[in-house]
């Protein structure tokens, strides 16, 4: 075999890893790269306006074609640029590689032009991370890393590429396959801790079934729908979580949470087994942690051990991945003897159905001003729940949340635990860029879209017919709710003044459209889904408008206020 | 007080695991008390014993947190089980006159050894558990310690005995 650059070797493993688009951005000491990368029409890089979006890009990328999203950046802010998209894949265990460049190895350490640490910067907030010194060491290096991207818990790894080394040549060794001793997830539940926990199941009066982002990650969906539907057993899901299963389904509760349903937090306050399948126990679901689900034995199951027992103690801890977890189960269930589950779960799914009638999710209509929830009523039923969508971080995000009925498992990219603003509209680029022809709305608030609006180019230059609905209030919604609710409506830093949206999309080459009026939202949203070019809707909605139920920060669960 | 826990640590020998490691002590806001850490016998290993406090929530977090770091082959709780602790401190005390024969006596009476003389001071290599050492130094203050530096706490599992 002939000697290959660092740059060679570095696509010859993107190929290999069957890599098919790279977003990214260059710089002086990643040039090699951008210059072999002429040589490999078969991947497509997307220039981006600012790295952080490439980090988001290709995290939406990877939530929506469930493979591992790429970005490609420069050495120095280029790689700084990119730590809060990769703060925000660990924290919601996204499969994401970053490659940074890095100054010469004869530089490191000298506070070089444009150089900084990147590896120390990521170390918490990566899955693992690597500086590679020695050519020798490349081809390895990059394959473990999609290998520890994508494997056990998924989540972010980035890989310092000193500019000596890509332009270095060798005699490439391509390895196989990953082993890594100290790296061995477990996938297999313990069939004696699965037994355990069926047999509790078995036994409960009002069982409910918590769910998150592991389902979806997993690839769990039918297994869970399978074992809810045999036993009767409702359903409710985290943010990260949604569309794990069907919105349409009658066992179907709701989000729990903060912003989540009045049925789906009653049930954990009164359930006598919870079980968490592929969900983490995060403070905005749980509210105060003493009082969550006081009436409950908690079966837990997760593939990261260290997610078990975190926060709240759990009784029957099952290490191992969700679908093969729930796999087990249903395949116990079909051997057991027949029961009339529907008769025997009939008076708890009674309770669940009296909560849900007596504070269904609503908002007080108007004639005269357009509500944000029926925006996102309305972008449901027009695009027959089937788009995909991402949001930004705020109000926006929990009316998306709250009334778009997510169907499918991977048609919602948000940022869930960082809870990033300016999250969405990349992230939409990269769900386009993994779903050509389908519909991807990104739904927005005033405030958040304007943290990366700058991609809009990107879209117009790569042609991705991402639509953008802004819920436009001119305030940070979510922020001045609280001051509303917790401040006696001092609203610091709150009110914010927008640029014309419409004007913007124009100047961009988009198509920019406005509904003030709730009879115009139809039209608009109608035109848009029409256009097959980057659509920004900006929607003046209510500026008061507040998200409802809420659980105020440290309360218990049952302690919501209604709308 | 929480209870104090040993634990040992084996991971890859390679630059930047050491601050993988206490970066997750002090990101996660968990305690460490004393550190050491010290190729193995097998080059591409390290061992690192950590003594940490914390009630069973927080040592049952910190093992799994080690454990899901890509470089840590294995973690063991030592205060699980049977085992061995030692440190060691060197301290430079005053000794002049008559209080040279006095600290010498501590010294023998504790098995310090003695590693530097001059004609006013005497330096003592101190091993043995984390109280000894305290009891030692206690001691040896009376006559004025100029100078002293401890290890962190080494430990070792002790074999079963059948």
């Amino acid at each position: 075999m002939k000697k290959m650059t660092g740059a060679e070797i570095f696509l010859e493993c993107l190929k290999r890893e069957e890599v098919k688009h790279v977003f990214g951005y260059p710089g002086g000491v990643v040039l090699d790269i951008y210059d072999e990368l002429t040589r490999h029409p078969e991947i497509r890089h997307i220039l981006v306006r600012h790295e952080q979006a490439a980090a988001h890009a290709a995290d939406g990328y990877a939530r929506a074609s469930a493979k591992v999203g790429v970005a490609l950046v420069t050495s120095g802010p280029g790689a700084t640029n990119t730590v809060t998209g990769i703060a925000s894949a660990y924290m919601d265990s996204i499969p994401i590689v970053v490659f940074t460049g890095q100054v010469p190895t004869a530089l490191i350490g000298n506070d070089a032009f444009q150089e900084v640490d990147i590896v120390g910067i990521t170390r918490p907030c990566t899955k693992h991370n690597y500086l590679v010194k020695d050519i020798n060491q490349l081809a390895y290096t990059i394959h473990e890393a999609f290998h520890i991207a994508r494997s056990g818990r998924p989540g972010p790894v980035l890989v310092d590429l000193p500019k000596d080394v890509i332009q270095a040549r060798t005699v490439p060794e391509f390895p196989k396959e990953i082993k890594i001793r100290s790296y061995q997830p477990t996938y297999h539940a313990n069939p004696r801790q699965v037994k355990r926990a069926l047999d509790l199941i078995l036994s409960a009066k009002k069982p409910v079934l918590y769910t998150g982002g592991g389902i979806i990650m997993s690839g769990a969906s039918e297994e869970l729908k399978q074992f809810a539907e045999f036993l009767q057993i409702p359903v409710t899901s985290t943010l990260m979580g949604l569309g794990g299963f069907p919105g349409d389904n009658p066992l179907w509760m709701g989000m729990l949470g903060m912003h989540g349903t009045y049925c789906a937090n009653m049930s954990i306050s009164e359930t006598d087994v919870l079980i968490a399948v592929g969900a983490r126990f995060d403070d905005r679901i749980t509210g105060k942690l003493s009082e969550f689900a006081p009436h409950a034995k908690i079966i837990h199951i997760d593939i990261d051990p260290s997610s078990i027992s975190k926060n709240v103690v759990v009784d029957i801890p099952i290490v191992g991945d969700c679908k093969d977890a729930l796999h087990q189960m249903n395949d116990l269930l079909r051997v057991k003897p027949p029961k009339d589950w529907a008769a025997a779960r009939a008076p708890w799914l009674d309770t669940v159905r009296d909560w849900e009638k007596k504070h269904p999710l609503t908002y007080a209509w108007s004639d005269t001003v357009i509500k944000p929830q029926y925006v996102v009523e309305k972008l449901y039923e027009l695009t027959k729940g089937e788009a995909y969508i991402t949001t930004e971080v705020g109000q926006n995000q929990m009316w998306a949340a709250q009334f778009y009925r997510f169907k499918r498992p991977r048609q919602l990219m948000t940022s869930g635990g960082l809870g990033v603003m300016g999250y969405g509209f990349p992230a939409a680029m990269g769900v386009q860029m993994a779903k050509p022809g389908a519909t991807v709305i990104d739904i927005a608030g005033d405030g958040s879209i304007q943290m990366n609006i700058q991609e809009l180019i990107t879209v117009v230059e790569n042609d991705l017919p991402v639509k953008i609905a802004i819920l436009n209030n001119s305030f940070l919604g979510m922020v001045r709710q609280w001051q509303q609710l917790f401040y006696e409506k001092r609203y610091s830093a709150t009110p914010m003044a927008a640029p014309d949206f419409v004007k913007l999309a124009d100047a961009y080459g988009a198509v920019g459209l406005r509904a003030t009026k709730p009879e115009e939202v139809e039209p608009v949203i109608k035109q848009a889904l029409e256009t097959p070019k980057p659509v920004i809707m900006d929607f003046r909605v209510e500026p008061e408008e507040c998200v409802m139920p809420m659980v105020p920060a440290g309360k218990a669960m049952h302690e919501m206020l209604l709308a | 007080m929480e209870p104090r826990h040993t634990i040992s640590v084996w991971v890859d020998n390679i630059p930047g695991v050491l601050s993988r490691v206490t970066g997750l002590f002090s990101g996660r806001g968990f305690n460490i008390e004393s550190l050491c850490v010290a190729e193995t016998m097998d080059p591409a290993v390290s061992r690192i014993t950590i003594v940490s406090t914390g009630d069973e929530q927080i040592t049952e977090q910190i093992i799994k947190q080690l454990h899901k770091l890509i470089n840590v082959i294995t973690v063991v709780d030592l205060s699980e089980q049977e085992h061995v602790e030692r440190e060691m401190a060197l301290v430079t005390v005053k000794a002049e006159d008559k209080s040279r024969a006095e600290v010498l006596r501590i010294a023998d009476i504790f098995r310090c050894r003695v590693v530097d003389v001059s004609p006013h001071t005497y330096t003592l290599e101190i091993t043995g558990n984390h109280e000894k050492i305290g009891a030692v130094l206690t001691l040896l203050k009376n006559h004025g310690i100029l100078d002293e530096v401890r290890t962190g706490t080494l430990a070792i599992q002790r074999p079963k005995k059948d």
